[in-house]
């Protein structure tokens, strides 16, 4: 039964439209999932057009992408999912009321997102010494540059948006430790947290794709 | 229970002033605002058909050049397919509905719903902006390599303009769905709802699955003309026809976006004014999962003539055929209600009569289409014109006015005059006629689709269209006659001037602003109209 039309004094958390904080969290917990599938369908696009021309132009795309440098995207790979290990642990700690551990947990998650980053600002730095960059003086030595502007606009493209969505996770965690520093979580509500949480996982899985879909092509050879 | 009263407070009253609209988190204002939007981006999608139809008059090209007849044919396209179809009955009767028919007092997420209209009046103006600076001359399909490589219009900013458009459709169809989900009112089952619901679920699982595919299109086409990707140039080992499936992908299920609500409001209607429960409510339901499902396995009948295998054609034929089975359902589930039902001809029951019948015909030309031998024959000429314009002008639209008339009622808490809403129904449906089915004979003729100029055998079918076009104009014009004066000398409406079933026919017209008073417990099925003894 719903009477008034603000939000119980003694539930500041729940939503006026909702019957009670189990319901609220259902929704949101619900809501957040259907996002990451729109997310999945979104990067799927670049995805379909990236197996088409590997599968086309095997040749080309291993040699472009053994100019990629795999100490660097293995060691951001290692960097992200450490950070999906901290947001985890976040999580955890707001589920045990332990705020000082949950602000450190997301400060550690962003520091971690942030080296993310700069690494990859230091890849596309190679690139563009390297004249790898389509649009911008591209150069490849091989039989078929045009081919290879290709994989690198795949490549940017990909990683771009990857890294686009990291920013926005930053963002997103700054937001949760001012939060968590205000006492705005607890046991019984974290909701945010939780979600946030699902949204990191889902970028640190993304890239779980992206780094031997774009990295680790025929490197046997 | 009919109280014939006109409520003190309301949504309507509750507050004043313009922050109280613009910073809304209420479902009701906020279907409202998107009311206004969309209305006014039907009438300049609108205008583009009429200079179109204007210039068909004649065989030459006589009224505008050739490049600007490609950008009138493109922005008709662009307007009314995703400034007006697309959000049409989700954004306006989805938003105010939903939560009413669960017995919620808003949506998921009030909040994430007002800045989905935010994005749409964004994307919107990004699009206008393209379209008065110039405009887009690709077609709404923006195919490669011309929309890339060639065409030296405003790709760039419509495409940006329609990608955030996109995010409105997606925003909406999670709020949707996570709200049928997780705030049915106690005793609302799954299968006690209104099957307009069901519809609503359909559409908004298509609409998170399938727009997200358009936007990461419309972005690489961006970057394409940007920074020269190459992923759609031959030049650079690309492949233009990539860019169709993708499209397409999207494009397809888009459709049934469309559709699909117009069908929800034909079930609702149907049932009201038979006084009678929707015959096989369980099919009914089902086949609306089953189009959003089979709709995302057909995108290549769009594709037939690029050059695809005939083993995919083939398949892509086959599963085309079977789509159309759950809409046939739909169809004949409706008829069954029909069947000695006790049936009142009020405008709402006319659009949705004439949505049965003109749907039909759009549908069976669809399998016209999907059959890859007359495909040969009848693509990229009027024929597909007239298809698609019999779903979603015959179909969705009338859908959409029958929603409006069904509801205005309960949105307003005022009756507008039922015989101007008749004549207005009639004459739309009579000029709609004039105006496309001369184009299924012009199509099969002969008469491509997309040309400013034509041979003279195909004038006289031409003059007709376009008569008929004048004549759907009128027929759209009077509803917003007698729909704005009903808002002030119309008489009230009383909760229940229909005598329907349904938890929104429960509360005042117009509704206050948290709907329920109480949460209201189901006990009975949807539609459960007392049945009359033989």
């Amino acid at each position: 039964m719903h009477d008034d039309t603000t939000a119980s004094p003694r539930e500041p958390s729940l939503q006026h439209h909702f019957d009670d904080l189990g319901q609220q969290h259902e929704a949101a917990t619900l809501g957040m999932w259907v996002f990451l599938a729109t997310e999945v369908m979104f990067f799927g696009g670049l995805f379909a057009a990236y197996m088409l021309y590997r599968v086309w132009y095997p040749g080309t795309f291993g040699a472009a992408s053994r100019t990629l440098d795999i100490t660097l995207g293995a060691v951001n790979t290692m960097v992200l999912i450490t950070s999906s290990l901290t947001m985890a642990l976040a999580v955890h700690a707001a589920a045990t009321d332990e705020r000082r551990k949950l602000m450190a947990f997301l400060a550690a998650t962003m520091v971690l997102g942030a080296v993310f980053l700069g690494i990859k600002g230091i890849e596309y730095h190679h690139k563009f010494v390297e004249h790898h960059i389509p649009g911008f003086g591209f150069q490849f030595e091989g039989p078929a540059p045009e081919r290879a502007n290709l994989f690198f606009s795949l490549y940017f493209a990909m990683t771009g948006l990857h890294a686009l969505h990291m920013i926005i996770g930053l963002g997103i965690m700054t937001v949760m430790l001012i939060m968590a520093w205000r006492g705005r979580f607890s046991a019984r509500w974290h909701t945010p947290i939780e979600i946030s949480g699902l949204y990191w996982h889902f970028v640190d899985i993304v890239w779980i794709f992206l780094f031997p879909l774009l990295y680790l092509v025929d490197r046997h050879r | 229970m009919d109280t014939l009263a006109f409520p003190r407070t309301h949504y309507l009253n509750a507050e004043y002033g313009l922050k109280s609209w613009l910073l809304t988190t209420d479902h009701k204002r906020i279907g409202l605002l998107f009311l206004g939007a969309i209305s006014l981006f039907f009438i300049l999608g609108g205008i583009f058909a009429g200079l179109i139809r204007l210039e068909l008059l004649t065989p030459p090209g006589d009224l505008v050049s050739d490049d600007t007849y490609n950008k009138l044919f493109t922005m008709h396209g662009i307007v009314m397919v995703f400034m007006f179809l697309i959000p049409s009955i989700p954004a306006v009767m989805g938003n105010f509905f939903v939560p009413i028919m669960i017995g919620a007092r808003d949506l998921a997420f009030p909040r994430l719903n007002l800045l989905s209209w935010y994005i749409f009046m964004t994307g919107g103006l990004f699009t206008l902006y393209a379209i008065v600076t110039g405009g887009v001359d690709t077609g709404w399909t923006f195919y490669t390599p011309f929309s890339t490589l060639s065409s030296h219009s405003n790709v760039m900013t419509a495409a940006i303009g329609i990608f955030i458009i996109g995010f409105s459709s997606i925003l909406t169809g999670l709020n949707f769905i996570v709200t049928i989900h997780t705030m049915r009112a106690p005793g609302m089952t799954w299968f006690r709802m209104p099957l307009f619901l069901w519809a609503m679920y359909a559409t908004s699982l298509i609409n998170v699955l399938a727009t997200p595919v358009l936007a990461i299109t419309l972005a690489a086409v961006a970057l394409e003309r940007a920074f020269h990707m190459g992923i759609f140039d031959p030049a650079y080992g690309g492949d233009p026809v990539l860019f169709q499936h993708l499209f397409w992908f999207y494009s397809h299920p888009a459709v049934y976006i469309m559709i699909l609500p117009a069908m929800g409001v034909v079930s609702e209607v149907i049932a009201t004014f038979s006084r009678k429960s929707i015959f096989g409510y369980k099919f009914v339901a089902f086949s609306s999962l089953a189009i959003a499902v089979f709709g995302f396995l057909v995108w290549g009948h769009h594709m037939f003539v690029a050059g695809m295998s005939v083993y995919g054609a083939m398949i892509f034929s086959v599963l085309s055929f079977l789509v159309a089975v759950p809409s046939a359902v739909k169809v004949f589930n409706w008829t069954a209600t029909l069947y000695k039902g006790s049936i009142s001809y009020q405008t709402p029951m006319l659009y949705a009569l004439g949505f049965i019948g003109l749907f039909t015909i759009g549908g069976l030309t669809g399998l016209f289409l999907a059959s890859l031998g007359v495909d040969v024959h009848v693509t990229d000429t009027y024929f597909v014109v007239a298809h698609f314009h019999y779903i979603m002008v015959g179909g969705a639209i009338m859908g959409y006015l029958g929603g409006i008339h069904y509801w205005w009622p309960k949105i307003t808490g005022r009756m507008y005059p039922d015989m101007w809403g008749r004549v207005a129904a009639v004459v739309t449906f009579v000029g709609f006629n004039l105006t496309f089915f001369p184009q299924f004979v012009l199509g099969y003729m002969g008469m491509p689709r997309r040309y400013h100029a034509y041979p003279p055998e195909f004038q006289a079918l031409n003059v007709l269209s376009t008569a008929g076009a004048s004549v759907m104009g009128i027929g759209y014009i009077i509803p917003v006659i007698y729909l704005l004066w009903s808002l002030k000398y119309g008489a009230i409406a009383g909760n229940n001037p229909w005598g329907a079933k349904g938890l929104e026919w429960e509360i005042p017209s117009p509704p206050p602003t948290f709907n329920f008073d109480k949460t209201p417990v189901v006990t009975e099925p949807a539609y459960a109209y007392e049945t009359r003894e033989k």
